[in-house]
């Protein structure tokens, strides 16, 4: 039963050609570009929920930070649209690979942080010292901070692959505990089974949540860099 | 049989069966050609259930079945040792 857990998290190939590359495109087709003044019903909907989304999002950066818009929104977008297609029966989903998610995490994460050194390197280094600390306690805190920040894309890409997988293997277990219980015992089966639609909603808002989190936090780095 | 249109320009439908298999031989299947083929096929779909005035569900939904379809067919040699019977 172990290895049968984990075999769906396994990357996908098809006699040896990784299809991973065509399912992590896959998202893209379901976002079309519109190119009229009023689109059809999806490209409509598609277009309301963004600009709600980015008005909510980049209102609270300046200028500077405001040209990482489509950054972030591509970003949420992605993350989104990749864990929904993930509650699907059988299939794979990227945003389980701790691989893709410190790919997406540290360049966002470093880009951030330099962009503050960069343009201004007194405040960011100010960061690392909270104010009002006392005197004896400077040096610990320094490097508890520089700890905290390097933490910060580790901490943003295992937060994503855990949740995710977590709920999936969790989908999984209790799925395969309501089918064996059929022959056991029916109300036992029955109340596992509303615990699975009760899991599976939570997974849909933990799909949508977990895109939002991610985006929010790098954004917040963003903030505080700019 | 020699036919009054060339063979090239003709379109599937319309090519007797004989002829089917320089038909196809004489298809573009440069990486261009190819490109080509995804994307006239994409926006014959595109265009047929999704750009119209009232599309529905059926758009993106077709979409999805034939994406869970095609992740059954990569992960059946897995998937062939969970059926329901009494021994496996």
């Amino acid at each position: 039963m172990n290895e049968n857990l984990f075999t769906s998290f396994t990357s996908p190939t098809m006699m040896g050609f990784p299809v991973v590359m065509l399912i992590i495109l896959f998202p893209s087709i379901m976002f079309p570009s519109p190119d009229r003044l009023i689109n059809n019903r999806l490209a409509s909907i598609q277009q309301w929920l963004i600009q709600l989304t980015s008005k909510q999002m980049m209102s609270i950066h300046n200028h500077k930070g405001q040209t990482w818009t489509l950054m972030l929104m591509s970003l949420i977008m992605f993350i989104g649209s990749t864990n929904l297609l993930g509650l699907l029966p059988h299939s794979f989903t990227p945003t389980t690979q701790l691989s893709m998610n410190l790919g997406m995490a540290i360049p966002l994460w470093a880009g951030a942080v330099i962009t503050g050194f960069r343009y201004k390197t007194k405040a960011s280094l100010a960061h690392f010292l909270p104010q009002g600390t006392p005197l004896p306690l400077i040096p610990m805190l320094v490097i508890i901070e520089t700890i905290s920040l390097f933490i910060q894309p580790i901490a943003l890409a295992v937060r994503l692959t855990a949740n995710i997988t977590a709920g999936h293997l969790l989908m999984h277990l209790i799925g395969g505990a309501t089918l064996a219980l059929t022959n056991i015992s029916m109300t036992t089966a029955l109340i596992t089974f509303i615990i699975l639609i009760l899991l599976t909603i939570l997974e849909f808002a933990v799909a949508l949540i977990q895109a939002y989190v991610f985006t929010l936090l790098v954004s917040l780095y963003l903030h505080d860099n700019t | 049989m020699a036919s009054v249109v060339p063979v090239k320009e003709k379109k599937l439908m319309d090519v007797k069966l004989g002829e089917l298999p320089s038909w196809i031989l004489m298809r573009d299947f440069t990486p261009k050609g190819i490109a080509g083929a995804f994307q006239r096929g994409y926006y014959r779909y595109y265009n047929k259930y999704v750009n119209v005035k009232k599309g529905g569900v059926a758009g993106i939904s077709m979409v999805l079945a034939a994406y869970m379809l095609f992740n059954y067919c990569c992960c059946y040699k897995e998937l062939k040792h969970k059926r329901l019977r009494k021994c496996h």
